[in-house]
C-alpha cells in the first residue's frame, strides 16, 4: 500500500471533520447595565461605588491598578493573538435587577431559558443532583440555592460581592494572598476590575458534605470577564468545588481574565474542577474568547490541593493552576486535559513550588490537538532549598489528530536540594488511520472511534473528575472534536 | 453469501488485484494462497474497506447487496469480519470496552437490544473459553504489549464474540507457534457453522491442517490462478508456489 496515498486521505478526513458548529452559541436579550468602555481610576471608582464596596478594597484595586499600567503584556507564552485594546473594553455589566429575589421563581425568565439551554436548569439541580449552584450570569449573581442547607454547617458559600459586604474580614484576611495583585499582567488587571466571583469557607474540620458549583457565562457583546474566586478550607477541613463553563457565540473576541485562589490550611483538602468550554472562535479562527487566568492555591503542612481541569474551549487558553507547598508534607495534584481544534491555541500547565519537607506533587497532563490547533504544556517543578525529601513526577503526553496541528512541551526544573526526586515522562502519538479502520472494521463509527481513542488518552484525568463532571467532560471533548477527522 | 466478480484493485499507482472471480456459499471455508506479493492481503483489505485501495473494475455483492457501496463500518455491523495480519494497538483503550462498544453496534444494527454489563461478561467468558485467553487480556488496552499470539488470538477471540456471517482471516497463522496456532485453530473451527462462511488467507500451508478448507484458491499477480480442493493445499507444500505461476490461468 502506498504510504502517500493513506497519508492524503487521513489529511481530507481530518478537514472534514473539523467543522462542526459550537453547539452553546447563542446570546440571551436582557437588559444590562453596562459602564462605557475604558479603563481609568475613575472606571475603577464606580465599580467599587456601584458594588458598594469598602474602602480598604477600592484602595487594594486603585494599587493593582498602578502596578498594572506599568506592567506589559506578556510574550513568553506559545500563542498568538492580535493585542488587546484595553481602552475597548467594557469592565462591568450586570443584568438590571428589579427587586431582590426571594427564589428561583423570582429569576428573569430569559436568564433561566438560557441556563434551560446549557442543562442546567437551577431547580433541576436544586432537586436531582445535590449540586449547590451559585450561578453567576455575566458578573451578578442571579441565585444562589443550598445556602440553608451549608450555613447549618458553618460553610460560606456565596458571590464574591455578597462575601465582601457580609464577611470582609475573611476577604479581607485571605485575598491577594496567593495571588498577590501584582502578580502578573492579568491577574492586576482582574484585581483591579474584577466584577464578582464565588467565595467559599469551610470551617475547621467540617467537611462539605456536596459537591460545590459554579456555572460562568459571558454574555454581553465586548465585556471582559473578571471573575474573582476566593477558597478557604480552614484546618482538617474537605471540599470539592466544580466550576463549569459555556459561552455564547461571539464574533469579536472576548477577553478573560480570572483570578482563582486556594488556601488549604493545616490538614485540610480542596479538589478544583474545572470544565472549560469557553466559545473557541469559528473553524476560521474568527471570534472566540481569550481566557488569561491565573489560578493558584497555597497548601499548608498536611494540606492537599487537587486541580483537575478539561479544556475545550477558548481561542487563546493561558493557565496554570499552581500550588505553593508550602507546608511540611503538603501534597499539589494536577490533572488535565486540553484539546485544541481548529484555530486554537493553547498554553497551559502548571507549577509545582516545593517548600516545605516530604512535600509530593503530581503532575498528569493530556494535550489532545486537531485541525490547526496548537497545544502547549509548560510546566514548572520547582524544589526549594528547605524542601528535603519532596517529589515530583510529571507525565505528559500528546495526542495528534491529523498533520496540520501541533504540540510543543516546555518543562522546567529548579531544584535546589539534593534529597529530593524528581521523575518527568513525556510521550506524543497520533491517531492513525489504522486504528480508526481496526475500530471501523469492528463496526463502530468513525466518530465513535475517534471518542472512543480520545477517552482513552484522557482515562487517568476523568477519572479524578466528579462523576457527573466526567461524563460531561465526555460530551464536550466529543463535541469539540467531532469532524476532526473524517 | 459473497460473489466476487472480476475485482480489480490497485494501491497508489500500483495494479494489484487484476480480476478475481470468487464465490463463497453458506458454511464453506475457502483458503486463498500465494506467494508474498500475490494480492492476498490487498484482497482482504478490499473486501473490508480498507482506505487506500481503489477498486478499480469489478464488483464484490455481499448477502444481496454491493459491497463496495458500504462504509467499513457498515460492512462490519452486515457481518463482514476481517481478522488482522497486524492487529492493531490502541493504548487507553480497555480491550473489554472496544468489544462492547463493537457488540452493540452489530447488534443495533441487527434490531437486538444492547447487552448490558452483566449479559456481556457472561458472553465474552464463555468466548475466553474457547481460546484459552487469560482473563488479563480483557482489561488491557487494545493489543498493546500483546505478545504476537496474544494478538491473534485476540482477533479471533472477538470473530467468537461479533459472531459474523463472514470471517476473513489475514494471515493468522503467522508469527503463532505451533501450541498457540492449534488453539487458534481450535477456536476458528469452534466457530464453523452452515450459516457462516470464511475466507482464510495464508502463506503456508500449515494452518490448512487444523483448518481444513473446503476449497483452495491460489492467487498470482494479482489473478487466480488455480482452484480446488482441499487437496491442492497439499500439492502446493510439496511443490511449493514455482509450478503454479508458470502455469496457465484456471477460469
Amino acid at each position: 500500500m502506498a504510504a502517500g496515498n493513506v497519508m492524503s486521505t487521513a489529511t481530507q478526513t481530518v478537514e472534514e471533520l473539523a467543522k462542526q458548529e459550537y453547539k452553546y452559541g447563542f446570546v440571551t436579550d436582557v437588559e444590562q447595565e453596562t459602564i462605557p468602555k475604558g479603563l481609568s481610576e475613575d472606571v475603577i471608582r464606580r465599580i467599587s461605588a456601584i458594588k458598594q464596596e469598602p474602602e480598604w478594597l477600592l484602595e487594594w484595586r486603585l494599587n493593582a491598578f498602578r502596578v498594572w499600567s506599568k506592567m506589559s503584556e506578556p510574550e513568553w507564552h506559545n500563542v498568538h493573538y492580535n493585542k488587546v485594546d484595553y481602552q475597548d473594553i467594557s469592565y462591568y455589566s450586570a443584568p438590571k435587577q428589579k427587586k431582590q429575589l426571594e427564589s428561583l421563581d423570582d429569576v428573569d425568565p430569559e436568564i433561566r431559558a438560557t441556563f434551560d439551554k446549557l442543562g442546567i436548569s437551577l431547580d433541576e439541580q436544586k432537586r436531582l443532583s445535590g449540586v449547590a449552584v451559585d450561578a453567576v450570569f455575566d458578573s451578578v449573581s442571579v441565585a444562589t440555592t443550598f445556602k440553608g442547607t451549608l450555613a447549618n454547617l458553618g460553610i460560606i458559600f456565596c458571590s464574591f460581592s455578597e462575601a465582601v459586604r457580609d464577611h470582609p474580614e475573611l476577604v479581607r484576611k485571605y485575598l491577594g494572598t496567593v495571588v498577590p495583585h501584582s502578580d502578573n499582567f492579568f491577574a492586576a488587571l482582574n484585581s483591579a476590575v474584577f466584577s464578582d466571583g464565588s467565595f467559599a469557607y469551610i470551617p475547621k474540620g467540617v467537611k462539605c458534605p456536596m459537591e460545590l458549583s459554579t456555572y460562568f457565562r459571558i454574555n454581553a457583546a465586548n465585556t471582559g470577564q473578571f471573575e474573582r474566586t476566593l477558597l478557604v478550607a480552614d484546618e482538617g477541613a474537605e471540599v470539592s468545588y466544580l466550576e463549569g463553563c459555556t459561552a455564547p457565540q461571539r464574533d469579536e473576541n472576548q477577553l478573560h481574565a480570572a483570578v482563582v485562589e486556594l488556601v488549604a490550611l493545616e490538614g485540610a483538602t480542596i479538589k478544583y474542577s474545572t470544565v472549560q468550554n469557553w466559545y473557541p472562535g469559528d473553524a476560521e479562527g474568527k471570534g472566540g474568547i481569550y481566557n488569561f487566568v491565573t489560578k493558584r492555591g497555597t497548601a499548608f503542612d498536611n494540606a492537599k490541593i487537587t486541580w483537575t481541569q478539561v479544556e475545550t474551549g477558548s481561542a487563546i487558553t493561558w493557565k496554570y493552576p499552581s500550588c505553593i507547598l508550602q507546608g511540611d508534607n503538603s501534597v499539589g495534584e494536577f490533572y488535565s486535559v486540553a484539546v485544541t481544534n481548529n484555530r486554537q491555541q493553547a498554553d497551559t500547565g502548571t507549577k509545582m513550588v516545593h517548600l516545605g519537607k516530604n512535600t509530593r506533587s503530581t503532575i498528569i497532563s493530556k494535550g489532545i490537538s486537531a485541525g490547526l490547533g496548537q497545544n502547549t504544556y509548560r510546566g514548572l517543578v520547582r524544589i526549594g532549598k528547605g524542601a528535603t525529601s519532596a517529589r515530583n513526577f510529571s507525565q505528559c503526553d500528546s495526542l495528534l489528530i491529523g498533520d496540520r496541528c501541533g504540540a510543543h512541551t516546555f518543562p522546567y526544573l529548579e531544584v535546589k536540594n539534593t534529597s529530593s526526586q524528581v521523575e518527568h515522562e513525556a510521550s506524543t502519538s497520533k491517531i492513525g488511520e489504522d486504528q480508526i479502520f481496526y475500530c471501523r472494521q469492528r463496526g463502530l463509527s468513525t466518530e465513535d472511534a475517534v471518542n472512543l481513542i480520545v477517552n482513552g488518552f484522557c482515562k487517568e484525568v476523568f477519572r479524578e473528575l466528579p462523576m457527573e463532571f466526567a461524563v460531561e467532560a465526555q460530551k464536550l471533548l466529543s463535541i469539540s472534536l467531532e469532524g476532526s477527522v473524517g | 453469501m459473497l460473489e466476487v466478480s472480476n475485482l480489480q484493485a490497485s494501491a497508489g499507482q500500483r495494479e494489484i488485484l487484476k480480476g478475481i472471480d470468487l464465490k463463497v456459499n453458506p458454511g464453506e471455508v475457502h483458503a486463498i494462497m500465494g506467494p508474498n506479493g500475490s494480492g492476498k492481503s490487498t484482497l482482504a483489505g478490499v473486501l473490508a474497506g480498507r482506505d487506500g485501495l481503489e477498486v478499480t473494475g469489478g464488483s464484490a455483492t455481499f448477502k444481496e447487496q454491493d459491497l463496495l457501496e458500504l462504509e467499513p463500518e457498515e460492512r462490519a455491523r452486515e457481518g463482514v469480519f476481517l481478522a488482522f495480519q497486524y492487529p492493531v494497538e490502541i493504548p487507553g483503550v480497555n480491550n473489554a470496552y472496544l468489544l462492547k462498544a463493537a457488540l452493540n453496534e452489530v447488534r443495533k444494527h441487527r434490531g437486538e437490544p444492547e447487552l448490558d454489563a452483566m449479559d456481556f461478561m457472561t458472553l465474552i467468558r464463555e468466548r475466553m473459553q474457547l481460546l484459552e485467553m487469560d482473563d488479563t487480556l480483557l482489561n488491557r488496552p487494545v493489543n498493546e504489549g500483546f505478545s504476537g499470539g496474544e494478538k491473534k488470538r485476540n482477533e479471533i477471540f472477538q470473530l467468537a464474540v461479533l459472531e459474523p456471517s463472514l470471517a476473513i482471516l489475514d494471515e493468522t497463522d503467522s508469527g503463532l507457534d505451533i501450541d498457540a496456532l492449534k488453539i487458534v485453530a481450535n477456536g476458528v473451527n469452534a466457530m464453523r457453522s452452515p450459516e457462516r462462511s470464511m475466507v482464510v488467507v495464508t502463506h503456508y500451508q500449515r494452518l490448512l491442517h487444523y483448518i481444513v478448507p473446503d476449497f483452495v484458491h491460489v492467487l498470482s499477480g494479482g489473478r487466480i490462478v488455480k482452484s480446488g480442493g482441499k487437496e491442492l493445499a497439499l500439492e502446493l507444500e510439496e511443490k511449493g508456489y514455482g509450478w503454479i505461476e508458470s502455469a496457465p490461468a484456471v477460469v
